[in-house]
């Protein structure tokens, strides 16, 4: 049994999840090969070379695979595949949006954010937006799976020392091209990757008022999350939203600031090891899920609490 | 340009799902079932192009049992020209789903084929991108903003980090994300006129595919429970709680 996991990066970081990701295939068993997919990602290869448990990283450096767009990414991944006799990526929207691709070119069903390994075969997932974990068997010649990093503790970054080889692919297919991004540039610790995430929802009424939550984050080394809800009203931008449909987070410490607690937010951060609301409704359901739950004004609250930290 | 949009039958959103107590899956019986959040999202972006004079009809195509005739019902209410029910009553898998898609994609010939990014049901995200993979056609996952413009289409998506905007040859196929724009409420007069449009009702017999699948599911559980904890009095308290107790910073 040889595992195939799909580098996460952006040809300059290795991303974090990755190692999620290997820690999963560990959890299967097996040789554990990694593919960097990249251009100019050269220091990338190198990287998953250290990765604790990687035999083998493969490095196809191409123009065409820059951006890891599917349609020139997915015929690369699935002829590789062939060999294989798992192929997992990150539930990242980068993992997601490319790997179903490779599944149906291989004409296997894809098992979605598998959160506990069961066996070789049988895998746990979250449906219903995590309100209830189904355990499914594969009967897939090649199983294809996307890994939702909370789910396993990531290996360790170094230790490995596999060896690297170069290999190519068909590269562009013609048919999409990158035009451009906008990321949000931020010093702050990455949501998913975070040890703490302080979160806020309506009840911060507007944008600027989230600069409490961003000095209090940055008093205790925070990443900073928000609620649909405050996604939707356009206080932040929606690569800040922790739920269902958003990001995933299970951090050793959760503060949601001003968020009633939808489910659809419960399940992107119920795993979270300590849980703290600070909400004025005392009836909020985030309460139901809150191991410290203080009732009152945040507006009082969270500057106390950044004195006092 | 013709347009099509894929919508699922999925228990309503509001509805808080139990797990039957055999573990064989969550109890549907009597739970109100809705057109899945996405796929509102998918039908509305379709309409609007139409408003714009982009897309010239709408074509909407539900899998799933007869019951999902409400659904498609709803969609012709929004603005949907005619309806295609390929009828199902097994629980296909989102590879067996889009080889279905496939097969009315090879029809009906669209330009653009528009899906949610995921049934709030199963949340396996997949069919969209699996029908880009069996159509060749390139794909433009999570939009939140999609313009047609000549032979090709560019769509903003929501990805990690921020927004990333791709050029897409058409034909091709957009899933949505929430944000790509808000659903309008069908009027009365609209929903008595989509009474009288076409609804096409097909089976995966007739469309020539097979929708076996290789992955069966063994059981289904609920999640551990998180017991409600302590409310405390202070800023100062949760401070000390913090500190010595949970021990977290």
């Amino acid at each position: 049994m040889t595992i195939l996991v799909i580098a996460e990066h952006n040809n300059a970081v290795l991303a974090a999840a990755t190692l999620n990701t290997v820690a999963a295939a560990k959890a299967i068993g097996g040789d554990i090969h990694v593919l960097v997919a990249g251009s100019g990602c050269g220091a990338i290869g190198e990287a998953a070379a250290q990765i604790e448990g990687v035999a083998k990283v493969l490095v196809a450096d191409d123009a065409a695979y820059a951006n890891q767009l599917p349609e020139n990414v997915a015929p690369l991944i699935a002829d590789l595949a062939k060999n294989y006799s798992h192929v997992l990526a990150a539930a990242t929207t980068n993992g997601k949006n490319f790997l179903p691709r490779v599944a149906a070119q291989l004409d296997v069903d894809q098992i979605s954010e598998i959160i506990a390994v069961e066996s070789a075969d049988t895998f746990k997932r979250p449906i219903y937006a995590g309100n209830a974990i189904a355990t499914v068997q594969s009967s897939a010649a090649i199983k294809v799976i996307t890994v939702r990093a909370t789910g396993f503790d990531a290996v360790n970054a170094t230790g490995g020392s596999a060896a690297v080889e170069q290999i190519s692919g068909a590269g562009d297919a013609g048919k999409s091209a990158f035009v451009g991004e906008e990321l949000a540039k931020s010093d702050r610790p990455e949501l998913t990757a975070a040890k703490i995430v302080v979160s806020g929802g309506r009840g911060m009424q507007n944008g600027d008022n989230f600069k409490h939550l961003y000095s209090l984050a940055d008093k205790l080394g925070a990443a900073v999350g928000a609620s649909r809800a405050a996604v939707d009203a356009g206080f932040v931008p929606n690569d800040m939203q922790v739920g269902q449909t958003g990001k995933i987070v299970a951090p050793q410490l959760y503060i949601a600031v001003g968020i009633s607690g939808a489910i659809q937010h419960l399940a992107g951060m119920k795993d979270s090891k300590v849980i703290v609301a600070i909400n004025k409704d005392e009836e909020a359901p985030i309460f139901q899920v809150a191991d410290y739950g203080l009732v009152g004004d945040l507006f009082e609250i969270v500057p106390e609490l950044e004195k006092l930290v | 340009m013709k347009v099509l949009v894929a919508v699922k039958r999925v228990v309503d959103y509001n509805v808080k799902v139990r797990v039957k107590a055999d573990n064989s899956g969550v109890d549907l019986a009597n739970v109100k079932m809705s057109m899945n959040p996405f796929c509102e999202i998918a039908v509305e972006e379709a309409v609007r192009l139409k408003e714009k004079g982009v897309a010239s009809e709408i074509v909407v195509v539900s899998i799933g049992p007869t019951a999902a005739q409400e659904q498609l019902r709803t969609a012709l209410a929004l603005g949907a020209d005619r309806a295609v029910l390929v009828e199902s009553n097994d629980e296909l898998n989102s590879l067996a789903v889009a080889k279905l898609l496939k097969a009315v994609v090879d029809k009906e010939q669209p330009q653009l084929v528009i899906l949610g990014k995921q049934a709030i049901d199963s949340d396996n995200n997949q069919t969209g991108q699996m029908l880009g993979a069996l159509t060749g056609y390139a794909q433009g996952t999570f939009a939140s903003k999609v313009e047609v413009a000549g032979d090709k289409v560019n769509v903003t998506r929501e990805i990690d980090g921020g927004l990333q905007t791709v050029a897409l040859s058409l034909p091709a196929i957009v899933t949505t994300d929430l944000r790509l724009n808000e659903p309008r409420y069908a009027s009365l007069p609209n929903i008595m006129k989509a009474k009288k449009k076409p609804l096409e009702t097909l089976t995966p017999d007739a469309l020539g595919v097979t929708t076996t699948s290789t992955v069966k599911t063994l059981k289904v559980e609920a999640p551990a429970a998180r017991s409600a904890g302590i409310k405390v009095k202070s800023v100062a308290e949760l401070v000390e709680k913090l500190k010595n107790e949970a021990k977290v910073i």
